[in-house]
């Protein structure tokens, strides 16, 4: 086991600029996700840790050794392709015993690895078996220990789950945790599937354009998303985004949105937002859906708002909520806003509003106004 | 599914498999033909109408193997009956083999049949053997003008052996390279390689190469990789090229005729050269021809597994 540093990392294909100064510091035994959308360079990230592909300039550690110069076979890592990769003309023995072969181990080691990695993943009775006669959860498993037979320094998995259906994926998930848990390798983990992102990261790092965008823990990139970009990619559904208007209003500030009514936040926003808007840039407000309170009754604080559009989902509803021009989603107990057209009353949960200059797409930093 | 056919379906059914019948038929007529005239007697080979029904008899093949020269009177019957019974064979058609020193003396057949193996089964495995690491190359590397090159390679096929047999001659013969095995082999790897190499760039391409990534990570150098992985995946695309390779050189007449008159001759122009020479025994040219067809069966045959998944090969994969 080992942690992984990657500093300054640059990747071009021909003339297409893939890996931006990537930096990212991975520390031992952590699961680190990367998440962004198809064609940010996550696989790109994750080939060039495993020296699949070569970088143009920047530093690889691993175990704090630069390993960029190394050929794939000597960073003692492994690699999970999203297809699996397994040999079509090897059993499931073989084809996780295949690693072992190459650094020759006895065949009483090999036996012995491989039924105990075989008996972690609970996949004994397939090992006579060629992969053409294997489930697609059973491949996976198969691919994945493969994966750790050798005890590998880092485990780097590129969309492992992504090609299974979902009932499935969700089984892999935890089982992928529980061995996480158990072996404690650290793992680099791809996918642009944000839910498998959150369950499965200790930290999660959001690339977009080539471009690291945010690192944290699922809850800070969810709770404290540093642009716009990673407020609407994490979440399901996204955030609303929304143009508003501020004006101080007495002790308070009013927050206008679409040119509707406007909602009441604290008084000291008003100076706070100008001292860190830039002269001249937009600013729009994000909230989740689940920070858009709703009630039937008015109340102090309450706007009237017209519901326009629901979605139910089961446990919960999305109900489209017409803010004086604008929609925005907001979260409500499944059946709560009965009907279309229905007018409710709705105020935005001040603690989860974000504010972001629509111009540079940063988030605000609401620093207590000095003087 | 245990189904009853509809009336007009079954009919369909019917029709298919007596078209499938009759085209059958069509192609192996010229092939019984050749097989049932190597086994007749003589004065029925060529009758007309053609004898149906005949005793096989094997003379053709013991003719076809020997140098034999007319008896000028009867053999005596003590000699008739100590000889073999391949020589009695001989003996009854008013021919004696021709032997030196005792040794019998064999016909030109099997040294232009061994030449024919020889330059085919060494040209195959050469035109095979470089074609798929060239396409592998092609497949796996970055190489500069990629599509100008295999272009290229293609474009070595594009003129009619004939159009080119004359001033390779010449060449060749500048370079004594004429009648020579080496000459030959060297022609048809070079007539097959772009053919192999285009045929196996489809197959490699049609392996992923996560599978010698995997490897590489575990790691094994890329020609281990090559070994133990890329070569099994492709085992089925080299069978299918290596047919279609040893079946060109096989029957290549042409540049054979051209270039090789005796000690490299290959079957194909040897076997028409015997027609027309005095009086024809087509019992003996249908047993060469017969003999002739066999490896080519035997091979494709052999290896049928690999070439029903080889030529639909990415249709039925998985
Ligand atoms: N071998 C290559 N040659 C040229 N360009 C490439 C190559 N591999 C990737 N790219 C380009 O690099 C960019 C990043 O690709 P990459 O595969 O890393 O994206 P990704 O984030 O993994 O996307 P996805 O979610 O679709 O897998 C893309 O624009 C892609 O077209
Ligand atoms: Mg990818």
């Amino acid at each position: 086991m080992a942690n992984i540093g990657l500093r300054g990392i640059e990747k071009y294909f021909g003339a297409n600029y893939v890996i931006r100064q990537l930096n990212l510091e991975i520390a031992d035994g952590e699961f680190v996700v990367l998440l962004g959308p198809s064609g940010c360079g996550k696989t790109t990230t994750l080939r060039a840790i495993a020296g699949l592909e070569e970088i143009d300039s920047g530093l690889i550690t691993i175990d704090e050794r630069p390993v960029q110069d190394l050929p794939p076979g000597e960073r003692d890592i492994a690699f999970v392709f999203q297809l699996f990769a397994l040999y079509p003309h090897l059993t499931a023995f073989e084809n996780i015993a295949f690693p072992l072969r190459a650094t020759g181990e006895t065949r009483a080691e090999i036996e012995r690895k491989v039924k105990d990695v075989a008996a972690s993943l609970r996949i004994e009775p397939l090992l006579a078996k060629r992969p053409s006669a294997l489930s697609g959860g059973d491949l996976q498993r198969v691919a994945i220990g493969r994966a750790l037979v050798r005890r590998p320094k880092a485990l780097l998995m590129d969309e492992p789950i992504g090609a299974l259906d979902a009932k499935l994926r969700e089984d892999m998930r935890a089982e992928l945790k529980r061995l996480h848990i158990e072996n404690g390798t650290t793992s680099v983990y791809v996918t642009h599937d944000q839910v498998e992102a959150m369950s499965l990261a200790d930290r999660v790092a959001v690339m977009n354009d080539g471009v690291l965008q945010q690192v944290g823990t699922p809850s800070e990139v969810y709770l404290h998303p540093v642009n716009l970009f990673v407020a609407q990619f994490v979440g399901s559904p996204v955030m609303n985004i929304v143009p508003a208007e501020i004006r101080p209003d007495g002790a308070e500030t009013a927050v206008a949105i679409g040119g509707g009514p406007a909602f009441a936040f604290p008084g000291e926003l008003a100076a706070r937002l100008g001292a860190a808007l830039p002269a001249g840039h937009e600013l729009v407000v994000g909230v989740r859906p689940e920070a858009v309170r709703v009630a039937r009754e008015a109340a102090p604080g309450l706007r009237p708002v017209e519901a326009h559009f629901i979605e139910p989902l089961g446990a919960y509803d999305i109900v489209d909520l017409k803010v004086g021009e604008r929609l925005i989603k907001a979260r409500t107990p499944s059946g709560f806003v009965r009907r279309p057209g229905e007018a409710v009353w709705a105020r935005l949960d001040v603690p989860q509003v974000h504010f972001f200059d629509a111009t540079s797409g940063d988030v605000l930093k609401l620093e207590p106004a000095h003087g | 599914m245990a189904m009853v056919a509809s009336p007009g379906k079954r009919i369909r059914n019917r029709l298919a498999i007596a078209a499938v019948l009759v085209v059958t038929l069509i192609f192996l007529a010229p092939i019984y033909w050749i097989g049932s005239t190597a086994f007749k007697p003589r004065d029925q080979a060529t009758s007309v109408p053609p004898t149906v029904f005949f005793t096989p008899e094997t003379t053709a093949f013991v003719k076809l193997f020997t140098k034999r020269v007319q008896l000028r009177q009867p053999v005596e019957p003590e000699t008739y009956a100590a000889a073999p019974w391949w020589e009695q064979r001989i003996f009854d058609g008013g021919e004696r083999v021709l032997r030196v020193k005792g040794e019998v003396q064999l016909s030109a057949y099997p040294s232009r049949f061994m030449n024919s193996l020889i330059v085919a089964i060494t040209s195959t495995v050469l035109a095979v053997g470089m074609g798929t690491l060239t396409a592998y190359g092609f497949s796996r590397f970055r190489v500069p003008a990629e599509n100008d090159w295999l272009f290229f390679i293609l474009s070595t096929r594009m003129l009619p052996p004939v159009v080119v047999a004359i001033p390779m001659f010449l060449m060749y013969r500048a370079i004594g390279l004429t009648d020579s095995h080496l000459g030959l082999i060297i022609l048809y790897t070079a007539f097959n390689l772009s053919f192999s190499v285009w045929l196996m760039k489809g197959f490699m391409d049609e392996i992923p190469k996560e599978y010698e990534e995997a490897a590489l990570v575990d790691g094994y150098t890329r020609m281990q990789a090559f070994w133990k992985i890329v070569l099994p995946e492709a085992v089925t695309g080299i069978a299918a090229t290596a047919v279609f390779c040893f079946i060109i050189a096989w029957n290549e007449y042409a540049f054979a005729l051209i270039m090789t008159n005796r000690r490299a001759q290959t079957a194909p122009p040897f076997i028409p050269a015997q027609v027309g020479s005095g009086l024809t025994d087509w019992t003996t040219i249908a047993a060469g021809t017969f003999l002739f067809l066999l490896p080519v069966a035997i091979f494709t045959f052999a290896l049928r597994h690999h070439l029903l998944r080889g030529v639909t090969f990415g249709a039925i994969r998985k």
